[in-house]
């Protein structure tokens, strides 16, 4: 298992590195800079700033020198952000961008998990009804519309918790940005829970465990929901990238100061650094949650094999 | 319905038994008007083809049937009516006074759990004892059962097991609670023909030492052989003929049973003799033929066996053994219908 | 025995395929909930396209007089209008054009390589299967929003239609993988193997036999693929890094009435609701294809 585990993490890295050599070659290779601006700089002042960031060496000595920082922690200056590094914004809006998302994926699995049960267990009553249907809408209502609403509803007409902003990292500013960002995979994990469940009921050691005599509620818990979980392990890696991608839309819809934001600033001001400082940690992170969730998997399922 | 006498000392009494599921095609009748009891300590072989509705039978009464299943009928157990009894009460009856051995140990064991605690769990569910006493009614149920190195086995999981000695655990889980009554359903027919043996010597030896009632389901007369005192035999949903084994077996009465047996590979047949195979096809529950289900395919009936559905008539061997046969044209000892014998 | 009494090859096929088809559009006629999608789908198309022309005012035209004025009042602003006085009704129903038109195109797009690549690397198998695949897991490991975000910087802002070509373009990874699967399992199939001895060529052979042959999941996950490709471009252009003013999209509309929610909450609204209903009918009509299409699944 711990072998299985780091060779999977020896396999993270060269995927990694494709990433970011992909990305790397692909943003410098784009037309325009950072410094292409509304009005134009002198050819000067532009050449001045070119050299400062190394802009103006080959693009594969840029590349080079940019690993070389990267292996040290360093993810070079932001272009736009002049006085921070990439890795200082980054450190910045990491820690609450990772409650934000952490917060999100285990509120959904404590809120997706029994329904998707509930609806499993009261197949084609009204309640599954009512439940699938939410969950339709669930995942066809994109986080920027969700967003605004209830921040409408809880937040202006009831008035039960603040619209947006962060102050003194107060958590009860964190509560709408998670409900919202969890409502997609909420939506989602009840629905695979359901389906897997409702399979997992059909088996044949369902069975056994019912001429058992065991009391219902030991069959579900016990013998039939963690096979039923699988499916719902297996969604949490797209479910880390879901929720990385529903957080840049919510930080800026509740004003929380995150670091997805800077990934849609660096694309705007196409800030070379800071979008790549993004990628990396955002990919990176994204790789990990893939990892995990096998090996969640592995220990869900004790016939799958390490070798 | 014939009336069979109830002993005073029945154990399972079904009389009547039918099960039909709700599908989106229409109703599908799966048994029909089933009718059997067991006494202690007693071995009855139900034997058919697939889809003859054996498994249904023992299925609905341990109420383990799907949702879209209805059952009617009547099953007492020691006195106690089991159709349409709570899930709490049906509860205290499964697992604990009856037990059911599965076909496919492969898929019947759940497999993230631990043999031991697959074994175990009824006892604390049903006995209310301690994890530790369940732990130690486990090993010993592993070494009744002869599960070589019981030990290490308890912390085993199913997919580290041999086929047979998962079927074994099955039986140990079965045998948790000493029930008094087991139902196994095929509990031989994924195994290799060695560990048949083995699995069917452990049966019998339960029968005889602990003197449980068995009903022992399968498609396989040479199964019933050497372990039942009596055998139904089921055909498109119904019992058509019942009796003593040896009976039976020596002297079938239905040209089904008749044609099962022969169909039975022996030991003893020359090695060119062909093997022999019932014509046709085995009914499909949704279209089943009327009159004697069994006609499109049987070589003594006539038009009656089309037009009409013989019923279980009694019908007592000359050693005056009970029995029963559904046939218009039963066959007798010498083999050959005695059509003019008919009542 | 029974098996050998299906005769498998391609004349059954074809014959039970016929049956399929006529089978799926029953099942999917009697799901009420796609075919209220579906009708529901082509009005909006039908207004979206329509209904721009029965409004006197221009997309970009600003009223003076009425700014940020709630719908139906006194004047021919049927939706209201935003905070520059521009018409709602307008410039949402040029969102909602831009979002089919997107939608569609980008889908297309990811068909059409998904198909392709897909259908080949099945087909093909072997070690350039295994290369094949192997580049979408890595396309796979990283969020889609992360190359959505990196082409959007690539491309001029505002020609949203360029971008689109190439999200489509990236967006094929589970159409290939989707199609990968189907091909390799047909691939075993006897009326394949019929065709690849009496010669045909495997370029005949994908576009003839594979091809139609993995038509169904196809149609489905493109139905599924058209409301994601919707909401991409919606996404985006709430970032502020697709459609451009003074063009309007959903996304920019939905971003403007997030700002304005405390006082003019129609603009949110507004936009919000056409979206969302385009998104959930698509989406049930994805469903209602899934179940028709595959029956197993019920």
């Amino acid at each position: 298992m711990m072998r299985y585990a780091l060779r999977r993490l020896g396999g993270v890295i060269p995927t990694l590195f494709i990433i970011i050599t992909l990305s790397f070659f692909v943003i410098r290779l784009a037309p325009g800079g950072p410094f292409d601006e509304e009005q134009a700089l002198p050819p000067e002042i532009k050449a001045n700033l070119e050299a400062a960031y190394g802009l103006d060496k080959p693009l594969y000595e840029q590349y080079v020198r940019y690993l070389g920082g990267l292996v040290q922690g360093d993810f070079g200056p932001s272009f736009k952000f002049k006085d921070f590094s990439v890795t200082e914004l980054i450190a910045q809006g990491l820690p609450i961008s990772l409650l934000l998302g952490f917060s999100a994926v285990l509120l959904a699995m404590m809120v997706g998990i029994p329904l998707g049960t509930l609806a499993a267990l009261r197949q084609n009553s009204p309640t599954d009804y009512s439940i699938m249907s939410l969950a339709v809408l669930g995942i066809a209502l994109p986080s920027f519309v969700t967003g605004p609403l209830v921040a409408l509803v809880f937040g202006l007409y009831l008035r039960w918790l603040p619209v947006a902003g962060w102050e003194t990292g107060q958590l009860r500013y964190l509560v709408l940005p998670v409900i919202t960002l969890a409502l997609p995979v909420i939506a989602y994990i009840a629905r695979l829970t359901r389906g897997s469940l409702l399979e997992v009921l059909r088996t044949n050691f369902v069975r056994t465990a019912r001429a058992k005599g065991l009391p219902e509620y030991r069959v579900i818990l016990r013998h039939a929901l963690r096979p039923a979980l699988l499916p719902v392990v297996s969604y949490l890696g797209p479910a880390t990238a879901f929720v990385v991608t529903g957080s840049l839309v919510v930080e800026t819809v509740f004003g929380l100061p995150g670091s997805g934001r800077y990934l849609v600033q660096g694309a705007i001001n196409r800030d070379y650094t800071l979008v790549m400082g993004m990628i990396v940690v955002y990919g990176s992170l994204t790789l990990m949650c893939n990892l995990v969730a096998d090996l969640l998997y592995g220990w869900l399922d004790p016939r799958v094999r390490y070798d | 319905m014939p009336s069979i006498p109830a002993t005073a000392d029945t154990l399972l009494d079904i009389e009547s038994l039918s099960v039909r599921f709700a599908t989106p095609e229409g109703e599908i009748a799966a048994v029909n008007e089933f009718s059997l009891r067991v006494a202690p300590g007693e071995c009855v072989g139900v034997v058919g083809e697939s889809g003859a509705g054996k498994s249904q039978s023992f299925l609905a009464i341990m109420g383990l049937l799907a949702s879209n299943a209805r059952v009617d009928g009547k099953v007492r157990f020691e006195g106690k009516e089991l159709l349409g009894s709570s899930r709490a009460a049906l509860n205290a009856v499964r697992g604990s006074r009856m037990a059911m051995i599965f076909q496919d140990p492969m898929t019947s064991l759940t497999p993230h759990i631990k043999v031991g605690e697959q074994i175990g769990e009824s006892l604390v569910a049903h006995r209310k004892v301690s994890p530790a006493q369940a732990r130690a009614r486990a090993l010993e149920l592993l070494n009744r059962v002869h599960v070589t190195d019981a030990e290490r086995r308890l912390g085993q999981y199913p997919h580290e097991l041999s086929g047979g000695m998962r079927q074994r655990v099955m039986i140990a889980v079965a045998l948790a609670c000493d029930p008094v009554m087991l139902i196994a359903d095929e509990p031989t027919t994924a195994l290799d023909v060695t560990i048949q043996a083995q699995i069917l010597a452990l049966l019998a030896e339960l029968k005889r030492e602990q003197g449980v009632g068995m009903v022992l389901i399968t498609h396989d007369l040479g199964v019933i052989a050497g372990i039942a005192d009596r055998v139904a035999v089921m055909y498109g949903g119904r019992v058509i003929e019942q009796g003593p084994v040896r009976d039976v077996l020596k002297a079938p009465r239905h040209p089904y049973t008749r044609a099962l047996i022969a169909s039975m590979p022996r030991v003893d047949d020359a090695a060119d003799k062909p093997l022999l195979t019932i014509a046709g096809q085995p009914p499909n529950p949704r279209t089943l033929p009327s009159g004697c289900a069994f006609h499109p395919r049987c070589t003594v009936g006539d038009a009656v066996c089309k037009a009409e559905r013989p019923p279980l008539r009694e019908s007592p061997r000359p050693n005056g053994a009970q029995g029963y046969v559904a046939c218009h044209f039963p066959l007798y000892e010498d083999g050959a219908p005695a059509r003019e014998r008919t009542p | 025995m029974t098996e050998a009494v299906i005769v498998a090859g391609a004349p059954a096929d074809q014959v039970s395929s016929r049956g399929f088809w006529a089978d799926a559009w029953r099942r999917l006629k009697r799901n009420k909930a796609s075919m209220v999608s579906a009708t529901v789908i082509i009005l909006i198309a039908i207004v979206a396209f329509g209904g721009p022309h029965l409004s006197p005012h221009a997309f970009d035209a600003i009223d003076w007089e009425n700014m940020a004025v709630p719908p139906g009042g006194p004047n021919d602003h049927w939706l209201g209008t935003d905070r520059l006085g521009r018409d709602l009704y307008v410039r949402t129903l040029n969102g909602v054009q831009i979002s089919l038109q997107i939608g569609l195109l980008a889908t297309f797009v990811s068909l059409l390589i998904g198909v392709t690549f897909g259908a080949t690397a099945g087909y093909v198998g072997g070690r350039i299967d295994n290369l094949m695949m192997r580049f979408v897991d890595i396309l796979y490991s990283l969020p889609y929003i992360f190359i959505v975000i990196i082409l959007s910087t690539m491309f001029e802002r505002g020609n949203i239609y360029v971008l689109f070509l190439a999200i489509g373009a990236v967006g094929w990874l589970t159409m290939a993988r989707i199609v990968r699967g189907q091909t390799l399992s047909l691939k075993r199939k006897e009326f394949i193997e019929a065709a690849l001895a009496s010669g045909v060529s495997t370029p005949a052979i994908l576009a003839r036999h594979i091809i139609p042959n993995v038509i169904g999941p196809v149609i489905i996950y493109a139905t599924l693929t058209i409301p994601q490709m919707i909401l991409f471009e919606s996404f985006l252009s709430f970032l502020g890094l697709g459609v451009q003013e003074p063009q309007a999209s959903l996304g920019s509309l939905i971003n403007e009435g997030a700002q304005e929610m405390e006082s003019a909450v129609w603009m949110l609204l507004v936009p919000a609701s056409f979206l969302v209903t385009l998104l959930t009918c698509f989406n049930f009509l994805g469903d209602g294809l899934r179940d028709a299409l595959d029956p197993r699944d019920r």
